[in-house]
C-alpha cells in the first residue's frame, strides 16, 4: 500500500485552505481527493455574492471565492489533486480506499484532514406528513438545478425553513420568474443572516411566517398544495390556525448536517446528535493525526470562517507531522 | 392495432403478475403482460414490508396460509436462479406476560398444521443473548427460523426480466380500459394504444382487480384498500434487531413490527387501516405516533430521530382470503384478486396454482426445451469482496464512478438499471438504491437526471419521478 504524508479528503474551500497552509508549513507530500470533477465544492453553485468580506475584504460570488484558492493550489506542485476520487473506506490506522473511474486505490497516510462538508436535512428528517410527489427539493438541490444546470424546478414555491440557503433560493426563484408564496419557519426567529432576510425576502415582498410549520404535503404526481399551521412556544400546533397554500414545489431548507460517515467508520468518537467528532479543540478528533475541518467539523455561517479554521487545521497537521513553526 | 393472437394475457405487473409470467414462460405459450404504470412494480409491490412470511399469520384451512408456506419454500429456489438477495433471518413473536405464552403456543400449533417447521418457544435467557435490544418486559417469544427478507421490487424486476428473456412480451404504459368477452377462450383487451387478442386472461391487477373483473361482468367482490404506513431507520441502526420482531397479532393485523430489510435499513410498521381511496399513499402524524409507541414497547432504543424515510402501501383486501379461480361463466378468465399480505411470499405458489387452474380449464402446458432458468446477477460493489470489486472496476470503469454517495451506487449500476428497463427516478431508486439514503437524492438527483436523459435520449425536462404528471423540473431557466 502506498504511503503518503498527508491526505486531504474534500476539494471545497476547507480542503483547499488546509492543503495550502500545510504546504506553507513545510509538508511536501500532499494528496487531495475530491469526488467531483471540479474543485470548489458547494461554492460552485453559490453564484450570489456575500463571500470573502472578512478574508479578502471584498464582496465575491461563491465561484469567485473558490477560484482564488483553485488558482493558488494548482500552482503548488507538491499538492497532488486527484479529482473524481471517491473515498469509500477509512480506518483508525489512517488507511483509505478510494475509487476512480477504472480503478480502486489504497493509501496509508501519516496524517489526514477530512474536509467533507455537509448535507442538507431532508423532508423526511423533519417528518412532514402527506404524499411523496415530485416537486419536493432540498434547497441546495434546487440551487444546483437552477444555477449549474439551467433548469427551473418549479413555478409556485413554498420554502420550508429560513436558513440562508432557503432565503437565497427564495430570491433566486423570484428572479427567475417563479412565484415564491411563503417562507415557513418553525422557530420564533429566522435562522438566516439579517442581511439575507432583508435582501432576499423583504425586497421582494415574500411573506415569512415565523412560528409556523408545514404539516402536510398534498399531490399525487406533483406537489399540489401544503397545509401550514401555527405553533406555540413548545412547538405544539395552535388550534384553528391551519391554512393551505397552493404550490407545485416545496423547498426544504431546514439546516445542515456535517458529513462524517467516514470518520465514524474509523471509530472516531462522535457526538451522535450533531454528527460531529467529540473534540476539545477545533479540528481535532479522538484519533491522533486525524483532523476534521470546515462544515464537516461544525456548521459555519460564513466561508471566511471556514477558511480561517481550515488554515489552522493545515497547521495542526503539519505540526503533528513534525514541522515546526 | 394488431391481429396477433396471444394464448395468455396477464393484467398487472406487480410481483403476482410477474411471478405468473415467469412460471408460464416455462411453457410453449404466447404470453403478454400489460401494466398501466410506466414501469413494473409501481403498485402494491413497491411498498410493503418485504417479509417472506413463514406461515404463522393465517388459519390452517385458508388458501393464503397454504400458499404462504408453499411460497416460502419456493422462493429460495427462485432467489438462487435469479440471483435475488434472500436472507433467512427468522422471526420472533414476543409475549409480555406468562398468559400470552399460551397464545404463542396456539400460533405454533396452528402453523404446524400448515407444515411450518422448527418453531420453538424461547425464554428470557435466549432472548438476552440473541436479541439484546429487546425490552426486558418481553418474557418469551415464538422463534420461527424460516422467516426471511427480500427486496420486493427487485424480486419483481428480476422475475419480469427472466420472463421477458423467455419470451413474455411486456407492455408498460398500457392501462386496460376494456375487455370484450367474445366467446369461450376469445377475448379482446383494449388499452389506449392497442387491442390485444387472447385465449386466456389472468387478472392480477392488485388494487384494481375488482374493476378488471367487472369488465367481464364478474362483480361479486370488491377490493378495499387497507393502508399500511412504514418508517425506515438509518442504516446506522442496521443491527438494532437480529430477527424480525412481531407482537402478538390482533384481529385485523399482524401488529406493528420491527423489520429487517435486505437493503440494511431496519423498518418499523406497518399500520393497518381501511381507506376509501385506492391512490391515497399519504403518511400521517398519527401513523408515525402509533408505530413508534408500539415498537418502543418491544425495542425501547428505537427513536423518532432514527427515521430517514417513510411511505404507505395499500393492501388489496377482498374479504379474509385470496380469490384465485377460473370464472366458469366467462371461460378463459382467471381472477387472482384480494392478494393482500402475505402476497409477496405467496406469489411463487400463486403462480403455480394459476398454471394448474389454466391447465384444468383447457390450456395445454408443454415445457420449453430452451427455458432459461438463470439470470445473471447484477453486481453491487459493496456487497462483494474487495478483490472482486477491484477487478470489476478495472473491467468497467463506470463502477469506479460513484454517483450516489450515501448508498455508494456507481454510474455503471445506474446505466445498467436503465438498460434493464428503468425510465424514471423511482425506477432507478428501486433497482439500485441511488437516492434512497440519508440525503434523499440531494446530491445525486442532478447526475441521475443527466444519465437518464442521455441514455434514453430525452430532454431532462421530460424526466419524471414515476411517470405521468410527476415531472421533476418545470422547464428550462428563462
Ligand atoms: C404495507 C404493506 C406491507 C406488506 N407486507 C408484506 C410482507 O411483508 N410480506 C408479504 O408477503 N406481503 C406483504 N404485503 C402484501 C404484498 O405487498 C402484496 O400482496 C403484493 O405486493 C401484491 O402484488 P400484486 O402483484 O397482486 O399487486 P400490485 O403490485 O399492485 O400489482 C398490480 C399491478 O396491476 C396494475 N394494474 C392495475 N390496473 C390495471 C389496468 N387496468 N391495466 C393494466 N395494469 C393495471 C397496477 O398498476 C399494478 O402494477 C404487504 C402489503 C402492504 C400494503
Amino acid at each position: 500500500m502506498k504511503e503518503r504524508e498527508l491526505v486531504i479528503v474534500g476539494g471545497g474551500p476547507a480542503a483547499m485552505a488546509a492543503a495550502i497552509s500545510a504546504h506553507e508549513r513545510g509538508v511536501r507530500d500532499i494528496l487531495l481527493l475530491e469526488r467531483d470533477q471540479f474543485l470548489g465544492g458547494i461554492l460552485n453553485q453559490c453564484i450570489h455574492t456575500g463571500f470573502g468580506l472578512n478574508y479578502f475584504k471584498e464582496l465575491l460570488s461563491g465561484p469567485e471565492y473558490a477560484h482564488r484558492f483553485i488558482e493558488k493550489i494548482k500552482g503548488i506542485k507538491d499538492i497532488e489533486i486527484s479529482l473524481q476520487s471517491f473515498v469509500t473506506h477509512l480506518n483508525s490506522d489512517k488507511e483509505l480506499i478510494y475509487l476512480r473511474p477504472g480503478e480502486m486505490k489504497e493509501v496509508r497516510a501519516r496524517a489526514i484532514i477530512m474536509a467533507t462538508g455537509c448535507r442538507e436535512r431532508t423532508r423526511e428528517m423533519i417528518h412532514v406528513a402527506g404524499t411523496r410527489p415530485a416537486g419536493i427539493f432540498s434547497a441546495g438541490l434546487a440551487q444546483k438545478l437552477i444555477n449549474s444546470e439551467g433548469l427551473l424546478p418549479g413555478q409556485e414555491i413554498v420554502v420550508v425553513g429560513s436558513g440562508d440557503i432557503g432565503l437565497i433560493m427564495a430570491r433566486r426563484f423570484t428572479l427567475e420568474g417563479a412565484k415564491v408564496k411563503a417562507v415557513i419557519e418553525i422557530q420564533k426567529e429566522t435562522k438566516g443572516l439579517v442581511r439575507n432576510v432583508v435582501q432576499c425576502l423583504n425586497d421582494f415582498n415574500i411573506p415569512l411566517y415565523l412560528s409556523h410549520k408545514i404539516s402536510r404535503i398534498y399531490g399525487k404526481d406533483r406537489v399540489e398544495k401544503v397545509d401550514v399551521i401555527a405553533v406555540d412556544d413548545n412547538f405544539n400546533e395552535v388550534d384553528n390556525s391551519k391554512f393551505e397554500i397552493e404550490c407545485d414545489t416545496v423547498l426544504i431548507s431546514a439546516g445542515l448536517i456535517p458529513e462524517n460517515e467516514l470518520i465514524e467508520m474509523a471509530q472516531v468518537k462522535m457526538d451522535k446528535r450533531t454528527n460531529t467528532p467529540i473534540s476539545e479543540k477545533t479540528n481535532k478528533t479522538s484519533i491522533e493525526g486525524l483532523f476534521v475541518c470546515g462544515n464537516a467539523f461544525k456548521i459555519y455561517d460564513l466561508v471566511d470562517s471556514v477558511t480561517r479554521d481550515s488554515i489552522a487545521a493545515g497547521e495542526m497537521a503539519a505540526e503533528y507531522l513534525g514541522y515546526k513553526k | 392495432m394488431t391481429n396477433k393472437n396471444y394464448d395468455i394475457i396477464i393484467i398487472g405487473g406487480g410481483v403476482v403478475g410477474c411471478s405468473i409470467a415467469r412460471e408460464l414462460s416455462k411453457y410453449d405459450l404466447k404470453i403478454a403482460l400489460l401494466e398501466k404504470e410506466v414501469e413494473l412494480a409501481f403498485g402494491v409491490s413497491k411498498s410493503n414490508s418485504g417479509i417472506i412470511h413463514p406461515g404463522t399469520q393465517a388459519k390452517s384451512d385458508s388458501l393464503k396460509g397454504r400458499l404462504c408456506v408453499e411460497g416460502n419454500k419456493l422462493i429460495r429456489k427462485i432467489a438462487k436462479e435469479l440471483g435475488i438477495d434472500f436472507q433467512e433471518v427468522g422471526e420472533l413473536i414476543v409475549a409480555f406476560s406468562e398468559k400470552d405464552i399460551a397464545k404463542l403456543k396456539a400460533i405454533k400449533a396452528e402453523a404446524q398444521k400448515l407444515g411450518v417447521e422448527n418453531m420453538r418457544i424461547v425464554g428470557r435467557r435466549w432472548l438476552k443473548v440473541n436479541e439484546p435490544n429487546l425490552s426486558k418486559d418481553v418474557v418469551a417469544a415464538l422463534f420461527i427460523p424460516s422467516a426471511g427478507i427480500i427486496s420486493p421490487y427487485r424480486m419483481t424486476y428480476d422475475l419480469s426480466e427472466n420472463a421477458a428473456k423467455n419470451g413474455v412480451e411486456i407492455f408498460t404504459n398500457n392501462e386496460v380500459n376494456d375487455i370484450v368477452f367474445k366467446k369461450k377462450n376469445s377475448f379482446e383487451i383494449k388499452t389506449a394504444k392497442r387491442v390485444f387478442k387472447t385465449r386466456y386472461v389472468v387478472n392480477a391487477a392488485g388494487l384494481f382487480a375488482d374493476k378488471i373483473s367487472g369488465m367481464v361482468g364478474i362483480n361479486d367482490f370488491k377490493i378495499t384498500p387497507r393502508k399500511g404506513q412504514e418508517f425506515l431507520l438509518d442504516k446506522k441502526r442496521e443491527n438494532v434487531v437480529n430477527h424480525i420482531i412481531f407482537p402478538l397479532p390482533t384481529k385485523t393485523s399482524k401488529g406493528v413490527l420491527v423489520i429487517k430489510t435486505s437493503d440494511g435499513n431496519p423498518m418499523v410498521g406497518p399500520t393497518a387501516r381501511d381507506v376509501d381511496d385506492k391512490e391515497d399513499l399519504s403518511t400521517t402524524d398519527d401513523g408515525l405516533k402509533e408505530v413508534l409507541s408500539s415498537v418502543k414497547q418491544m425495542v425501547p432504543s428505537i427513536n423518532e430521530s432514527d427515521i430517514i424515510a417513510y411511505f404507505s402501501g395499500l393492501r388489496p383486501v377482498a374479504g379474509d382470503d385470496f380469490i384465485i379461480r377460473h370464472e366458469s361463466s366467462v371461460p378463459g378468465f382467471v381472477n387472482v384478486a384480494g392478494i393482500q399480505s402475505p402476497g409477496l411470499t405467496a406469489a411463487p405458489a400463486i403462480a403455480k396454482m394459476v398454471c394448474s387452474v389454466l391447465q384444468n380449464n383447457g390450456l395445454t402446458l408443454l415445457r420449453k426445451k430452451d427455458f432459461k432458468r438463470y439470470r445473471a446477477q447484477t453486481a453491487h460493489l459493496f456487497k462483494i469482496s474487495k478483490a472482486k470489486a477491484k477487478k470489476l472496476i478495472k473491467e468497467h470503469e463506470g463502477y469506479g464512478d460513484i454517483v450516489c454517495r450515501c448508498e455508494m451506487v456507481s454510474r455503471k449500476e445506474i446505466e445498467e438499471a436503465i438498460d434493464r428497463g428503468a425510465t424514471t427516478l423511482d425506477g432507478i431508486k428501486f433497482r439500485t438504491r441511488a437516492q434512497a439514503g440519508r440525503c434523499h437524492g440531494g446530491f445525486c438527483t442532478t447526475r441521475i437526471l443527466k444519465i437518464l436523459s442521455e441514455k434514453l435520449n430525452v430532454p431532462i425536462t421530460s424526466v419524471t419521478k414515476r411517470g405521468k404528471g410527476s415531472l421533476i423540473v418545470k422547464g428550462k431557466r428563462a
